[in-house]
């Protein structure tokens, strides 16, 4: 799967990243807390959230994802598509709420990413 | 170990955390990452590095009142070290546990202080050290070494 096909999925719009939508999705990680992304994330992951802040775009270049939708229609601001945009990471922005998007992405076959399985122990 | 990485020339890199200062653990984690990529090192053990500073600067950022970030990379290992003047570490076994936190409601917001930073730094560290005196500060460092990629909980 690809951004594009993700963008179709979500009926989402492309925020910034338009060279970007060839990149591949192997999985999706849908969260709002930072540490579980840090923890958790596999590179190449699509990373779904409603958190809106610069730390989103920060977290999704330190761990190498390959796209990020934002959920329920939010859009950052200029300057965290300008850091995006920069680092070569597309934003998405669709208007499906969290539980809808995830459960458009399931059913489209995408599989989970997740690294450390184990959330108590992180075995 | 790979020829590029045998060849790690040592490189020092700095970078001071104000109070509240909360982005500078995103930038500077993004800003190591890149180069770090540079020195053509693994995407592992990059990636690593990068969620250690990142939580270690996040924690200076709403606990201390300053503190500083050293990254250093030797040939053989990458260490990040902080350094802080703050309240310091009543009780490090405890903030070690996952779910502790005495993060304030902003930064729960922002999608942190979950209890989870140290753990997390524990879980990418081949060695880490905390060392804390209340009311003065505290240091950490974790080191990651390019041949045990392996994590130590």
């Amino acid at each position: 799967m690809k951004i594009k096909d993700v963008q179709e999925i979500l009926k989402a719009e492309l925020l910034c990243g338009d060279s970007c939508v060839d990149n591949d999705v192997e999985g999706y990680f849908a969260c709002d807390l930072i540490s579980e992304m840090l923890l958790h994330m596999k590179p190449s992951s699509l990373l779904v959230t409603s958190l809106l802040n610069a730390h989103v775009v920060h977290t999704a270049h330190v761990m190498d994802v390959s796209g990020v939708v934002f959920v329920a229609g939010k859009k950052p601001d200029e300057t965290i598509i300008a850091n995006a945009r920069q680092n070569a990471i597309p934003l998405l922005s669709t208007s499906y709420l969290m539980y809808e998007s995830c459960g458009k992405l399931y059913v489209s076959g995408i599989g989970i990413s997740l690294e450390n399985t184990d959330p108590v122990s992180g075995d | 170990m790979t020829e590029m990485e045998a060849c790690t020339p040592q490189i020092t890199l700095d970078f001071p955390i104000g109070e509240k200062d909360f982005f500078i653990a995103g930038e500077s984690a993004s800003k190591v990452k890149k180069i770090l990529q540079q020195l053509g090192l693994k995407q592992d053990i990059v990636r690593k590095v990068a969620i250690i500073i990142y939580e270690a600067a996040m924690n200076v950022s709403i606990h201390a009142s300053h503190g500083q970030l050293k990254v250093r990379v030797d040939p053989e290992s990458i260490s990040v070290e902080t350094e802080d003047t703050g309240a310091g570490i009543p009780d490090i076994d405890l903030a070690m546990k996952e779910g502790y936190s005495t993060a304030p409601y902003e930064i729960r917001e922002m999608g942190f202080g979950a209890g989870m930073g140290l753990p997390n730094i524990k879980q990418c560290s081949d060695e880490l050290s905390i060392e804390s005196k209340v009311g003065k500060g505290t240091t950490l460092k974790a080191t990651v070494y390019f041949v045990s990629s392996t994590c130590v909980i």
